[in-house]
This record gives C-alpha cells, sequence and structure tokens, in this order.
C-alpha cells in the first residue's frame, strides 16, 4: 500500500523548524549515504541515517516517528565523513528535541532496576537523561 | 569654445516625460555652447548628419548628446563626430533616458535631473581635451605553456596559421595525461593512436619550437612585449646524437618506479618517457643515477655502451630568453593525491588503485603480461577527491562518471565473467554521446550502485577488500567483497598552474582553477591584456572541451596578432611631473605595477595600464590623474550636478562604476522601476578613482550624501579595487565623524548588474536617512571638510615616509 504523500505548508514548517533547532540546512544534503554506510548503529535503525535525512528534506513528519532517531549514539561518524559537511548528528538531536519539547519523555529513572541504577556510571545516567528526556 | 548640444526626443521615450523645450533653453544659456538642437532621433542617420553638418556650419568643436545610455549609442556618436572632424573624447553623452525618463515619472523633477545631467555633461566637456588612440605594433609569436593536448592544439592551430610558437613543457616529453589513457570515452578511440599524429605534427612543424623538459623561469612585460626566460633542465643525453636505440637503458643498473605508468612498472635512470614520446629522446633521471649523485668515475655504463658518445654527465640547465607577443597558459591538472582520502586505503591496500592506474594497465595489456592482475569482482568508488568538503575540493571533476563508466565496459569486454559495480553519488552523462554511452554500460551488465562508499577494509589474508555502502534508492547497507577497487580521482589545479598564475598575475577563482575574464563571452580570456588560460588550468574539462579551448585561445591570440598593430585605450593615468616628487607612495596602490619610478618621478606604463584610477587617492602631491576623468573635471560635474539645489532639498551624488553599477541604474530604467530622484549619477570606470579629497569636494560643493557603486569583486574589471574604495570610504567617514556629520552620509556597497534591488535598495535608504533622520549640513562644516581635504589627508603616510 503505498499513500500518496500530500506536500504543504505544514512541510515548510518542518523543514524551518529542524533547521532552526540544529543550526543547519538540512536540504543541502545531496542523498549520498556515506552517513549510513558509517554508521555503527545502523542495523538497529528502523530506516537509515540518509533516509532520515531525506524525510528531513522533505518536511516529513514521519521521520518524527521513527526509531532511527533515538538509536543515534551521537558518534559524529556521520558529521566528520558528511561531503557537503552537514552536522547529521545535530540534524537528528533536533528531530530528539522537537518530539521532546513536546513534553513527552522517553524515559523514567523508575524503569531502571534499583541494582543497576546502583552500578550504572553516574554519567551513562545523566547523558541518557539528556537525551530521552524534555 | 563652442559647444554643440543636442537634445534626443528619442520618439517621446524622452519627451513624454522631460519638458525639452524647459531643457533647450537652460542649455543655451550655459558657458561655451555654441548651438542647441533638439531632434527626434538623434541616432538616427539623419541626427548624425547633423553632427557632421553643424559642427562645419556653426563651427563647433565638442559636442554633447543628451539621449539614451553612452553604454547604448556612445560609440555611435563618436563615430559621428569623428566624421565631422572633431576628436571623439572631445564628446560627452547626458543619459536623460535610462537614468531619467525611464526612471522618474514626475515630470518636474524629471525635467529639472535632466536640466542638471546635460549641465553636467557640459561641464565636463569643457574639459575634454583630444585623446589619440595609442597604436603599437605587434609580432607574431606565441607563447604556449603547456605541452598536453590542449597545449598542443593551440599550438598546432597557431603554427599552421603562420604564427611562430614557442611550446614549453615541464615533462621529458610532450603529450599530458591524454597519453597516459588507454581509451577515450564515449567512442573508445585508442588515446595513443589519435594523440600520436599530434605529437608528431608539433615535431616536425617548422613554426613550432619545442621545449621539452623545461620551465618558465620568469615571465615580465605586456602585451606585444614579453620576455620570457625558460629553464631547459639538464638531460645529461645531447638531443642532436641520441638515436633512442635504448642500449643504455637495458644496461642501467638502477630500477625505479615508472612514473608514466603510476608507478606500476620499474623504468631505469636513464629512460625514454614512453614508447612513443615527442621528441623521442633519452634521458636521465638526476634524482636517482648513481654517477651524478655521487660523482666521480662511479658507473657510467651508459656513458660506455653509447654509440653516438651522446651520455654527457657535465650538462648544466640552459637559460634561454626571447621575446614573444601573446601567451597562452595550458597548463592542465593534477590528479586528486588518493592518499589524502584515507578512508579508502590507497597506498596502504595493495588492491586499491587509481583509474589512471587501470587505464595503464589496459593500455599495456596488449603488449606482454599486464602490470597488475585484475581480478573477477571489481568495484569503482566515484568522487575520490571531488564534491566532497571534508578533503576541502568541492566542484564536480566532471569526467570520472563518464572514465569510470569506459574503464568499466574495457574490463567486462576483456573478462564477460568480471561483476562490475560502479559506486556513484550522481552520475553525470551531460556530454555528446554520453547517456547512450551510460546506457550501453548498463546493457552491457555493469552494475551502477547510487551511493557513495563510505568504508574500506582489506582481509589481511586474502588481501581482498571489504565494501561498505549504502544504496541510497533501495536503503539497503551493502556489504561485499571485491578483488581490486578502483579509485575515480577528481581533477585538482596543478601546482605548476599557481607557479605560472603567480609570475603572470593571473586571477584564481575560490576552487584554485585559473579565472577567465568572463565566465560567459570570454571564457579563455584573462583580465591581463595578451595572455590566454585554457583547458584543464580553467577547471576541469574533457579532451573534446579541451582541444575546442586549445583552438578558441588560438584564434583570440591571433585576432590580436594579425592586424600587425594594437590600439591601446587613451584613457590611462598620468603624472604632472612638475607635482610629483619621486616619493613612490602610488607603486604599490597599482594592484598591475603600471607605475615605475624613472629620474625620480612617476611613470605609468601606458599599455599595461587599465584606467582604473585607483592609484590617485595615493598621491599626496595630487600629481596623478585620469584621462577623460580628470580631478577638474569631476569638480566641474559635482558643482554642475548641485547647481540647481535649492534651499531644503537634499542631493545624492552616486559614482557609479562602468562595468556594473552605471549598467545597473540603466537596467532599473530599463524596467521602469523608480528610485528618488534626489539623485545624480556620475559615471566613472571605477569607484576606486573617487578619492577622499573629491569626497569632501562634493560636501564642500553642497552634496547631503555619497554613495560609491563598485562590481562586486568577483566580477570587477579591476583587482583590489573594493578594498581601495572601502579604504578610502573608512577615511571620509572618520573625518565626518570628527566634525560631527554622520559617517553614515557616505556609502559604498559592492553590486552585480542583474541585482536591481541592490541598488535600489541602497540608494533609498541613504535618501531617506539624510531626508529623515539626519539634518543638514551647516555652510561652515562644509567649509572646514574642505580645509582638512587640502591640508591633513596625508599628514601620516607622509610622516610615515620621513620615518
Amino acid at each position: 500500500m503505498t499513500e500518496k504523500f500530500l506536500i504543504t505548508d505544514k512541510n515548510e514548517k518542518l523543514i524551518e523548524k529542524i533547521n532552526e533547532i540544529s543550526g543547519e540546512v538540512v536540504t543541502l544534503c545531496e542523498q549520498c549515504g556515506t552517513c549510513s554506510g558509517s554508521c555503527p548503529v545502523v542495523e538497529d535503525m528502523d530506516i537509515t541515517p540518509s533516509n532520515m535525512m531525506r524525510l528531513a528534506e522533505l518536511g516529513d513528519e514521519e521521520v518524527l516517528e521513527t526509531k532511527t532517531i533515538w538509536v543515534c549514539a551521537s558518534c559524529f561518524t556521520c558529521t566528520t565523513r558528511c561531503p557537503r559537511g552537514i552536522d547529521v548528528a545535530k540534524v537528528g538531536e533536533a528531530l530528539r528535541q522537537i518530539k521532546l519539547r513536546k513534553a513527552v519523555d522517553r524515559m523514567d529513572i523508575k524503569d531502571i532496576p534499583e541494582d543497576e541504577r546502583n552500578i550504572l556510571p553516574q554519567l551513562a545516567i545523566v547523558a541518557a537523561f539528556r537525551k530521552f528526556t524534555g | 569654445m563652442r559647444i554643440g548640444v543636442y537634445i534626443c526626443h528619442c520618439g517621446g521615450n524622452i519627451s513624454d516625460v522631460v519638458d525639452v523645450k524647459k531643457v533647450v533653453e537652460s542649455v543655451r544659456e550655459q558657458d561655451g555652447v555654441g548651438f542647441v538642437r533638439d531632434v527626434e532621433h538623434m541616432c538616427s542617420e539623419e541626427g548624425q548628419k547633423y553632427i557632421i553638418d553643424d559642427v562645419k556650419e556653426q563651427n563647433l568643436d565638442h559636442i554633447v548628446v543628451a539621449s539614451c545610455s553612452p553604454l547604448f549609442h556612445e560609440k555611435t556618436f563618436m563615430k559621428a563626430v569623428e566624421k565631422a572632424g572633431l576628436n571623439a573624447y572631445n564628446f560627452e553623452m547626458a543619459n536623460i533616458r535610462e537614468q531619467c525618463s525611464w526612471c522618474h515619472f514626475s515630470k518636474g523633477a524629471a525635467t529639472l535631473k535632466a536640466i542638471d545631467l546635460v549641465n553636467m555633461a557640459i561641464a565636463k566637456v569643457r574639459l575634454d581635451s583630444p585623446l589619440e588612440r595609442n597604436k603599437l605594433p605587434i609580432g607574431r609569436k606565441v607563447l604556449v605553456i603547456g605541452g598536453g593536448i590542449t597545449g598542443i592544439q593551440a599550438s598546432l592551430d597557431l603554427a599552421d596559421s603562420g604564427f611562430e610558437v614557442f611550446l614549453v613543457e615541464k615533462e621529458p616529453a610532450i603529450g599530458g595525461k591524454m597519453a597516459k589513457l588507454s581509451k577515450t570515452f564515449p567512442t573508445e578511440d585508442c588515446a595513443t593512436c589519435i594523440i600520436g599524429p599530434k605529437l608528431a605534427d608539433v615535431a616536425e612543424h617548422p613554426n613550432i619550437h619545442l621545449f621539452a623538459y623545461s620551465e618558465i623561469e620568469d615571465i615580465t612585460g605586456y602585451l606585444g612585449n614579453f620576455e620570457v626566460t625558460v629553464k631547459k633542465k639538464p638531460r645529461y643525453v645531447d638531443m642532436e646524437k641520441c638515436v633512442a636505440c635504448g642500449i643504455c637503458a637495458d644496461k642501467c643498473p638502477v630500477k625505479v618506479p615508472d612514473e608514466f605508468n603510476e608507478g606500476l612498472s620499474m623504468r631505469k635512470a636513464i629512460y625514454i618517457q614512453n614508447p612513443v614520446a615527442v621528441p623521442r629522446k633519452y634521458l636521465i633521471d638526476e634524482k636517482n643515477c648513481k654517477r651524478l649523485l655521487q660523482g666521480g668515475k662511479i658507473c657510467g655504463i651508459c656513458e660506455k655502451l653509447c654509440t653516438q658518445g651522446a651520455v654527457n654527465f657535465d650538462e648544466k640547465p640552459e637559460y634561454l630568453k626571447f621575446r614573444v607577443d601573446t601567451i597562452i597558459t595550458a597548463t592542465g591538472y593534477e590528479l586528486f593525491d588518493a592518499e589524502k582520502k584515507k578512508v579508502y586505503g590507497y597506498g596502504k591496500y595493495t588492491n586499491v588503485l587509481t583509474a589512471l592506474q587501470l587505464e595503464r594497465i589496459i593500455a599495456t595489456g596488449s603488449s606482454g603480461p599486464p602490470l597488475r592482475p585484475i581480478g573477477k569482482r571489481i568495484a569503482f568508488i566515484q568522487c575520490v577527491g571531488s564534491r566532497d568538503e571534508q578533503i576541502g575540493r568541492e566542484n564536480c571533476s566532471r569526467i570520472c562518471c563518464m572514465y569510470a563508466t569506459k574503464l568499466a565496459q574495457l574490463l567486462k569486454r576483456l573478462d564477460s565473467s568480471r561483476d562490475i559495480y560502479i559506486f556513484y553519488t550522481d552520475l553525470r552523462a551531460y556530454g555528446k554521446g554520453f547517456e547512450e554511452y551510460y546506457k550501453r554500460a548498463q546493457n552491457a551488465g555493469i552494475k551502477f550502485i547510487r551511493g557513495r562508499v563510505a568504508e574500506l577494509r582489506e582481509e589481511p589474508l586474502t588481501r581482498k577488500l571489504i565494501l561498505t555502502s549504502e544504496d541510497t534508492l533501495s536503503r539497503k547497507i551493502i556489504k561485499s567483497e571485491f578483488d581490486q577497487v578502483i579509485l575515480s580521482t577528481g581533477i585538482v589545479p596543478a601546482v605548476s598552474s599557481e607557479k605560472i598564475a603567480d609570475i603572470l598575475k593571473l586571477a584564481r577563482s575560490a576552487d584554485g582553477f585559473l579565472q577567465e575574464a568572463h565566465p560567459k563571452f570570454r571564457p579563455v580570456d584573462t583580465l591581463v591584456d595578451g595572455i590566454f588560460i585554457a583547458g584543464c588550468a580553467q577547471g576541469p574539462k574533457d579532451i573534446p572541451d579541451s582541444v575546442a579551448q586549445g583552438s578558441a585561445s588560438a584564434s583570440r591570440a591571433i585576432r590580436l596578432m594579425n592586424k600587425g598593430i594594437f590600439e591601446v585605450e587613451p584613457i590611462v593615468a598620468f603624472v604632472n611631473e612638475d607635482l610629483c616628487d619621486g616619493c613612490e607612495l602610488c607603486i604599490n596602490n597599482c594592484p598591475i605595477k603600471a607605475i615605475s619610478i624613472l629620474d625620480d618621478k612617476a611613470k605609468i606604463n601606458e599599455i599595461i595600464c587599465k584606467g582604473c584610477g585607483m592609484c590617485i587617492a595615493s598621491c599626496p602631491k595630487d600629481a596623478l590623474d585620469l584621462r577623460y576623468y580628470t580631478n577638474k573635471q569631476l569638480e566641474k560635474q559635482i558643482e554642475a550636478a548641485l547647481k540647481t539645489k535649492e534651499k531644503g532639498d537634499i542631493r545624492i551624488l552616486i559614482f557609479a562604476d562602468n562595468t556594473c553599477t552605471y549598467r545597473l541604474a540603466d537596467n532599473i530604467g530599463t524596467a521602469r522601476l523608480s528610485y528618488p530622484t534626489e539623485t545624480r549619477i556620475i559615471r566613472v570606470p571605477s569607484g576606486s578613482r573617487i578619492t577622499p579629497k573629491l569626497m569632501l569636494y562634493a560636501f564642500k560643493a553642497g552634496a547631503d550624501g555619497i554613495f560609491i557603486g563598485e562590481c562586486d569583486s568577483r566580477a570587477s574589471p579591476f583587482t583590489g579595487s573594493v578594498e581601495k574604495i572601502r579604504e578610502n570610504v573608512n577615511r571620509v567617514k572618520g573625518i565626518l565623524e570628527q566634525e560631527g556629520i554622520s559617517g553614515e552620509r557616505v556609502r559604498f556597497s559592492e553590486l552585480l548588474a542583474s541585482l536591481l534591488t541592490d541598488f535600489y535598495k541602497n540608494v533609498t535608504e541613504i535618501v531617506k536617512l539624510i531626508k529623515k533622520d539626519l539634518e543638514p549640513i551647516p555652510d561652515e562644516k562644509r567649509e572646514k571638510l574642505w580645509e582638512i581635504a587640502q591640508k591633513e589627508l596625508f599628514l601620516e603616510k607622509v610622516s610615515d615616509k620621513d620615518d
């Protein structure tokens, strides 16, 4: 089943928002796929990083519902390799921010079992909260 | 003095808005005006005839035509003036169409402006003196730098047309990169077979002096008189005696990687560049020859074996000097150094090769064992060193898509069981027959994968390569093993090009390639008269485009030389020797080095001088000036522009450079857009002609604001003008602020003739600011500014010099 994809002003607004938060220009992406081929966690993603960039370029809201943006480990390999100089990791962060600013947290401290909470390095917990909560 | 003034109606284009009668009446009263006539169509044959007849009957000596833009009809009227027996430069135009009737819709204001514009032209023409276009002899000698296919084409075209060519090539043989190729796309002609006859033609042509294994040491001078110094590097083999028998190389004990085969095979220290080299002579590589490195009586086998006695270890570099009239720069390109793209492991992984290495493998394949065995599974990686900000190369190299498509097919044809993949970002098949060639490759089963290869790893045991890339069309991450990976390396500017550009003072564009004079209409000209560029020195190109540019540059050079004389524009800077004290401050203010000091006086080389007037502001003694745009003339124009200003009025003077801003103002008129009527435009060759002193003079004379427009530095024919104007403008802003006057009254902007809104925005903003936000400048302050202009402008500079 392939639904027709309607492009409206809404798409333009989402592109603007992603650009504003990330400080990047997502439409610069030439879809070469370097980010996807370089990504060490691509196998756990539902769409590839370049696919994420494509949806961002189109201002397609679907991108906000992907697993990909949460799986991204912010290792910046994509950023250092992008031939168009786009900070791809930053775009991923912007997409997460758009979701998180709607006050939808993706984790709760209670979800981490007590014993694990004590072993986990504090840095990891802080980083996880920084990434998954608004 | 009897000035004849002609006011054109332009069939209503002018007279519908401007009250021509009023203009005529006003003009009659001006000093020196002997005769006024209004004409329906001044540019018609009838109009031009008026000038010719009236000069005789009315005894006129200077002419002013008020009509359309001088960019439109200046040449027409200058010819008429010459036919009438006057000097072409005793003539001025007032632009009352594009810059008046077409852009101002209020009849009153437009008529007033038209009167001012005509009076400004009259004020200037009174001080016009006759100028002669200097006619200089030019010979028929050309220097061609670079013996690649571009330089070869240019040389042959010139030589066949009867011109004397000096062809300089740094390598031991001519032919450039093309000589190394297997076949050429998309026709698959054998490269050696088609370039061979051309190489032979160069070697045999009576009009070509070939200097192979030679470098340009220095070039000085100018069009018609370039002094060239060429360094002939020692070959240690006498070119006259060597018969290319090859005995020497057979027995030479030193083996080094062969550059011609891209390091895939070995050659000897005494060698010939390739089997069909032109010139077909051996040479000794001084960096590797034992004898030349260590001296004494070591080795010397070649010397002993040579039956002709051609080997001479004592040969020294030879410096040759000759004079040429024009120069063609065809210095070519280099391939991107694949080792710089670390992720592909070139130089580290044995089976990663460059495309040029593969060319050599295929080209030498039919004669003996292959330079490298090629396996069954081959991948091409495109855009290595192109379109990649991470390595600082943003441009597309234009040839890689097609040469990879070619090499893939050649490999497949040699062994149809091969699996060949081309990993590309975008496939650019833009040329004649390219798309069809791409289709042929697809039909042959070559797989095109749309994705830039992200990673390449070598299996340590098998030396096979594991490649990772996304197929961006299916969104699958491909991980696959290959026997060989070919890097399609891109075109980058040659280091030798940079050296030549520095010697010849040629501009380079942001990508590092040599800059043409105009991207559309002067693709092989440079901004230096008599110097041309062609081929990949200017930017990436395939063979037919390079050859076309080679021919184009030859024809442009012939165009200059064929008449035997060339004319030099008379609008150049000049020195008032009574005022010049030889302080040398001007010398470095001329970017093209047209000023020198002779007998303690500055001297302008009128052949080099482009007439921008940039130097004038640097002279503390007012000894420098510009013909046809003299200080006195500009002062008089400024006065005339402000003459009708009444109490409460404001006037903004616009100094418009002839290349962009003046044209831009015309274009606004042509588009029937409007801007404030308080403006008066004064045309100058470059905004850098307007000295701080002239700006302050304008304020003294009653101007309320000044806008200087200049070509965007990328489009400007005058290097450094933008920086100079900025310096001058900041100087004046400082002086204004110091006297309690807003520095905003002076404005400068870089403009392009196409961007109408930039001009409009600048002009409306400054008018609005001065009208609404600023108090009028009191008369005593205006006088004070002029005092400063006369006394203080050069205090610092002169004292600097005394130290």
